[in-house]
């Protein structure tokens, strides 16, 4: 019987869409990996993979803290996480310690405070689902919130794709043209909160900080062209969110750790077999058997 | 067309003072520059020249002095395109994912709306920006695909797209092929005659000597200025690269 619905495509695909909590866990994580992936193209092309690392731990305590004192999950994770990027700022301006151990001090505390907090206030909050988050499980106003936020930074993202793109290339040209440099700055850092809060409270901390480093990586050795660059970031990691819980369900596996491996699998791909810039050049190949 | 008031200075920097965290990286340091002037900044590396940029960019915040540009604030100038700036080739990701046409159009976003569409106008700029350049034939190039000398003159053609009556240019020559050179000292003179100011860092002696009306020696502060003829002599460059020959620095026959 199993093996059947194996055999079929068709059952393959459907069978899982008849549960509602996949269907809930598949639009949670395309809507996270539509964020992530979005974003991610800016933070690859910027130079701050490290720095998303670091915000999707710090807004750790901020959640704990939010949820202790009644306020909405993203306000506290949003002070958290800009906090603790200008407490990097701050801390590599005022000290002679470089930027990698100032980014990784502070972001290790940060996270150590969270998890000291969860311990010590009583809540619903479970580490594990915070760390590697629970996609099975996502509650009704999860969803709503998930979908709100989700929504207002694709937005945000949009709008401002350009300006971000000239900040990300050549910021002191943007200052110089009157873009006001600082208010773009600020909103990288707000939609990266806030897509940590998305990612946090559907798949995980730990995924999140895949989703927002691997699919830029995979699209940047993939185009010269920055739209084309976003287009396939976000499809790379819708496209293995799906595959991820797809295996997750059939072969019963951890989903956050499903989908963070096929989107390894798919920049793996890119990295030996990119027409351009991978290790095997596609194109120089197939030019070879047109000769 | 821009109409030229020889009365106005361009560029009047009054005794600005820059530091980073309590470094100083320039102090008391004074440029006037009419319309039409083209201007060398020279100096050691670290003398503070980008620094010198960056303060006239508003990049920095200067600590004390004044900058007026055309007699108005640095903030005004930067909403009305009044300044461009040209990066040194090493001050560019040259693997960002980007090609020549739309780093030209980027000389146009200060003026565009917020979603900065191109108007008919802007692509007109761009395309006409491009062909002073001669880079015609590589509108949607990568810049990672072009040489250094292309590179150049594509963010130059950002510049003039811009439309922007100051021109600050960080070492335009280094590393350029012979084809580039020639045209940016052409496009130099073009720049001179429709009353641009241009004021540009550089290493090498003979362009100080060959396009430059004026000459800024700066270590840390202004060592000199004034017309090249008289203030680029051996001993202000040899004061300005604190105490080395020119002779050593540049062979004997600069």
């Amino acid at each position: 019987m199993e093996l059947c619905s194996f055999l079929t495509l068709d059952a393959f695909i459907t069978d899982p869409l008849t549960h509602d909590f996949m269907r809930k866990a598949l639009l949670m994580s395309s809507l996270v990996a539509a964020v992530c992936g979005f974003l991610s193209s800016y933070l690859t092309l910027k130079g701050w993979a490290l720095m998303g690392d670091a915000v999707s731990h710090s807004v750790m305590p901020g959640v704990v803290v939010a949820y202790a004192l009644g306020l909405p999950f993203s306000l506290g994770a949003f002070i958290f996480g800009v906090g603790s990027v200008a407490l990097i700022g701050f801390i590599k301006q005022k000290s002679r310690v470089k930027e990698d151990t100032v980014i990784g001090l502070v972001f290790t505390g940060f996270f150590a405070l969270g998890i000291v907090l969860v311990s010590k206030i009583k809540s619903n909050i479970d580490l594990h689902s915070i760390l590697f988050g629970s996609p099975l499980g996502i509650s009704l106003s999860d969803v709503k919130q998930t979908i709100f936020i989700s929504l207002l930074v694709v937005i945000l993202l949009s709008i401002f794709r350009k300006d971000l793109m000239l900040y990300c290339f050549d910021p002191r040209h943007a200052k110089t043209v009157g873009i006001n440099v600082f208010f773009l700055h600020y909103l990288l850092l707000t939609c990266l909160s806030l897509a940590a809060v998305v990612g946090l409270q559907s798949v995980g901390i730990i995924l999140v900080v895949a989703m927002l480093i691997t699919p830029g990586a995979t699209a940047y050795l993939l185009t010269d062209k920055f739209d084309n660059m976003t287009v396939i970031s976000v499809s790379s990691a819708i496209i293995s969110s799906i595959i991820g819980i797809y295996v997750s369900f059939w072969f019963d596996l951890e989903t956050g750790g499903s989908i963070v491996l096929a989107q390894t699998f798919i920049f793996l791909f890119a990295f030996l077999f990119a027409p351009r810039y991978g290790i095997f050049k596609l194109k120089k190949l197939f030019a070879g058997y047109k000769s | 067309m821009e109409t030229i008031n020889y009365q106005n200075f361009r560029i009047d920097a009054e005794n600005i003072c820059v530091d980073y965290n309590g470094k100083v990286a320039l102090y008391d340091a004074n440029l006037k520059l009419k319309p039409g002037q083209i201007c060398g900044l020279v100096g050691m590396n670290g003398a503070g020249k980008t620094t010198f940029f960056n303060a006239l960019t508003g990049f920095v915040n200067i600590s004390k002095g004044k900058i007026r540009i055309n007699g108005e604030s640095v903030r005004s100038a930067q909403k009305d395109q009044t300044i461009a700036y040209v990066p040194q080739n090493e001050g560019i990701d040259s693997q960002f994912p980007i090609s020549v046409w739309d780093v030209v159009m980027m000389g146009r976003y200060g003026s565009m709306n917020i979603f900065r569409c191109p108007r008919e106008s802007d692509v007109q700029a761009v395309k006409d920006a491009i062909e002073r350049v001669d880079l015609t034939d590589q509108l949607s190039t990568p810049i990672g695909n072009l040489s250094g000398g292309q590179r150049k003159r594509t963010f130059l053609a950002r510049a003039i797209a811009q439309r922007a009556s100051i021109l600050l240019l960080d070492e335009p020559f280094s590393g350029v092929d012979i084809r580039t050179e020639k045209l940016i000292s052409e496009l130099f003179i073009q720049f001179k005659n429709e009353g641009k100011t241009i004021l540009l860092s550089t290493h090498d002696m003979i362009h100080v000597r060959e396009f430059c009306d004026l000459v800024l020696l700066i270590n840390k502060t202004v060592v000199a200025y004034g017309e090249t003829s008289e203030v680029f002599t051996p001993e202000n460059i040899t004061t300005t690269f604190g105490g080395i020959s020119p002779d050593f620095l540049f062979g004997p026959e600069s």
